[in-house]
């Protein structure tokens, strides 16, 4: 069970590199595909199932193409087809989840995958500065949420980190003389 | 012990900053109860059956006097006067305000204390053997590699939202295992290889709770400049394949034995192979820094050992304090002290505002300024001169301190159960008194010698019942409070889990169970064999026949 209360297809407004902007993604799952069939035009984030399963007319669209992992499924499940990938979502039914925070990790620092890593679902202002850590560079805020606040407080409420992370790999020991600086 | 540098001290103040805006929105009601759960249980706040309980994080169980004084001033003016000390070496409160807490969180800033990841699921406190640096028999003091841990693990991004709670401890005895690593989500054991470098023998999936286990040895040998890059493959094989849809199922002790321990450690070492080698790789200057934090003290060569021996031949219950409370040192003219924190109808652990004053005097004058909190509730100062032993006695004897009782039966382990703990189904420290007092003999006490008695309120074990030689744990029939009764638990270096007797017993049963209990085995132990040896000589039967015949 978990909290995700996104609207269908998204939110209009969300934070991408430290900025807020205009949704230009529509997330689908599933059933509205088989519903109402793949949109011909408009960047969509589909699910892993149905990339792998309509793999080559999604490679031949116009328009951009995403794919969302859900816990359980791993970056390891989509790393050949990461070339072709400007987006990876990573879902969190319930923000207590922690299995997406690997997968950002292994998808920025094992993958090498340079694309944009999007959290979406129960995702709140607490949990922004690890997601962004990890390798996170999007986030649909939950929409119940003030996406302001949650950028102003909630993106780097730290100056100091012990660990080295996605963005400077070297852990707090060869930073130090930086730190002091600060 | 560890320092703060400027960049450590801003990093609490940071989080004290933070957490006061996570309180304030949870109280103008932006967060909701489950978002603002996860958020104080990552800074230890719970909330119990009568207030809210906070538990401070003692890095490893190492107080310094400042530290001590800081405490006594929080337990005065945000509670009631009166701390414990945590089984996982930490201090709780039980009665501060939710209101309070980032003001609490402030002062403990102030010394470089604070509640960081004591709660939650998430890495918690790293714990070691309160002798570490003083005991003669380690191969080195393990603390540099705590605190080592302890950067690496403390706001850890990826590791903040685990299946579970998440518990780590290192041992650096070869022959005991003070820190109980075998019931640990992982346990780090030091040694040297052969060529004299330090390495770590890593075991993975141990635990008490619900479902008791010794762990598996999944690094045989890791070598120190490779510690973080294994600890973090484990914990991220951890992290993505726990079982996250059953709370009971998803420690790793479940994950290690689902999968078994060779398939652990070949994802184990999948992961670790990518990591070794990188960035998180320790430089032999980062432990040399840390290191030097952990040096020995200013230690005395002028140690009169005469007047120790005179003292000892003069007062009978000096000498039996001596014996059972002082520990055997590393350096000459010096014993390590442990205080016990076990009077007779206190609660295990016990420490009041104006004692943790006299402490941090004592250590002051007594141990370096530095005292060790105990996973068996008590506290140690670890470096004492034999020719101040007398004197701290005195001193310790007065403050209630000095029950010579260390590791005996009266030395009870017990959560603080359903008299506070609202997740607990029956009460840990009437049983606990009762037990005390039905024991109050000492004499009879020292004669019986070494017995852990541990007790639990609940499944969850935080009394670690199943390693006690006796487990006492607390169970709910109906709404009623029982008791079942376990032998032969051990957490000596054996790490075994103790055997049910049969059906369990009401309160008003207990004490007189471990009266036959204790009875069997004086009947049948040989000259001077300890409690554990004789119960695993002649087994179950006869303690059963006794109780239930």
């Amino acid at each position: 069970m978990g909290n995700d209360t996104t609207t269908n297809g998204g939110p209009a407004r969300v934070i991408v590199d430290g900025e807020i902007v205009d949704n230009t993604w529509r997330r689908l799952n599933e059933e509205q595909l088989e519903a109402d069939g793949l949109p011909d035009a408009g960047a969509v984030i589909v699910p892993l199932a149905y990339w792998k399963t309509h793999r080559d007319a999604l490679l031949a669209r116009a328009d951009a193409v995403g794919v969302c992992l859900e816990p359980g499924e791993e970056p390891a499940d989509l790393a050949d087809d990461l070339p072709h990938l400007p987006l990876v979502a990573i879902h969190f039914p319930a923000f207590k989840d922690g299995r997406g925070y690997s997968y950002a990790r292994e998808l920025r620092t094992r993958y090498r995958f340079a694309g944009e890593v999007r959290a979406v679902g129960d995702v709140l202002q607490d949990q922004l500065f690890y997601l962004h850590r990890v390798g996170f560079n999007a986030f649909e805020v939950r929409a119940d949420r003030n996406i302001e606040e949650a950028l102003e407080h909630g993106l780097r409420p730290f100056t100091v980190t012990y660990q080295g992370d996605v963005h400077d790999p070297r852990p707090v020991y060869l930073r130090r003389e930086e730190l002091r600086g600060a | 012990m560890y320092v703060y540098q400027d960049y450590d001290q801003r990093l609490l103040e940071e989080r004290v900053a933070q957490y006061r805006d996570q309180t304030r929105r949870y109280l103008a009601g932006q967060l909701s109860e489950d978002e603002f759960l996860a958020l104080r249980l990552q800074n230890g706040l719970y909330i119990q059956r009568y207030a809210p309980m906070l538990r401070i994080s003692v890095p490893y169980g190492m107080l310094a006097s400042k530290q001590l004084r800081t405490l006594g001033k929080i337990t005065r003016e945000y509670d009631k006067g009166f701390a414990h000390v945590s089984t996982r070496q930490n201090i709780q409160l039980n009665w501060p305000e939710v209101e309070d807490v980032p003001d609490i969180l402030a002062e403990l800033a102030a010394v470089q204390m604070h509640a960081i990841q004591t709660s939650g699921n998430c890495i918690r406190n790293i714990t070691t053997d309160e002798l570490a640096g003083a005991r003669p028999d380690e191969v080195e003091d393990p603390r540099p590699w705590c605190e080592i841990i302890r950067q690496w693990s403390t706001f850890n991004p990826e590791f903040a939202y685990l299946p579970r709670k998440f518990k780590i401890a290192v041992n650096a005895v070869p022959d005991a295992d003070p820190a109980v690593i075998g019931v640990h989500d992982i346990g780090v054991q030091v040694v040297h290889g052969a060529d004299g470098e330090t390495g770590f023998q890593v075991w993975a999936g141990g635990g008490l709770g619900r479902t008791p286990m010794v762990g598996s040895v999944i690094g045989e040998y890791v070598p120190w400049r490779h510690l973080l890059a294994y600890l973090e493959a484990i914990l991220r094989v951890y992290n993505k394949y726990g079982n996250r849809d059953n709370k009971y199922k998803a420690r790793i002790k479940i994950l290690v034995k689902a999968l078994g321990p060779e398939k652990f450690r070949e994802l184990t070492e999948a992961e670790f192979a990518e990591l070794k080698d990188g960035p998180m790789t320790l430089t032999e200057e980062e432990v040399a820094r840390i290191r030097q934090y952990f040096t020995e003290p200013d230690y005395r060569d002028d140690v009169d050992g005469a007047t120790l021996d005179q003292a000892l031949a003069e007062n009978r219950a000096f000498n039996r304090w001596y014996h059972t409370n002082s520990h055997a040192h590393k350096r000459d003219g010096y014993r390590a002290v442990t205080l016990t924190l076990k009077k007779t109808g206190r609660i295990p652990g016990d420490i009041s505002d104006s004692q943790f004053e006299k402490v941090a005097d004592l250590a002051d004058r007594y141990s370096f300024g530095e005292v060790r909190n105990t996973h068996q509730q008590n506290m140690v100062m670890a470096d004492v001169a034999k020719d101040d032993l007398f004197a701290l006695w005195r001193e310790l004897d007065a403050l209630g301190f000095a029950t010579p009782n260390l590791g005996l039966l009266t030395d009870i382990v017990a959560c603080p159960g359903g008299d506070l703990c609202s997740l607990a189904n029956a009460k840990s420290i009437p049983i606990a008194e009762g037990i005390q007092r039905r024991f109050d003999d000492l004499d009879f006490v020292h004669d019986l010698g070494a017995l852990d008695i541990n007790i639990s309120g609940c499944m969850n074990a935080c009394g670690h019942h199943h390693i006690g030689h006796i487990g006492i744990l607390g169970v709910d029939k109906k709404g009623k409070e029982f008791y079942q009764i376990t032998l032969g638990g051990r957490g000596d270096k054996v790490s075994r889990i103790g055997e049910k007797m049969g059906p369990s017993f009401e309160s008003h049963e207990v004490t007189g169970v471990i009266e036959k209990i204790i009875n069997t085995y004086v009947d049948q132990r040989l000259e001077n064999e300890p409690f554990i040896d004789t119960y695993e000589r002649v087994g179950m039967d006869p303690f059963k026949e006794s109780v239930y015949g």
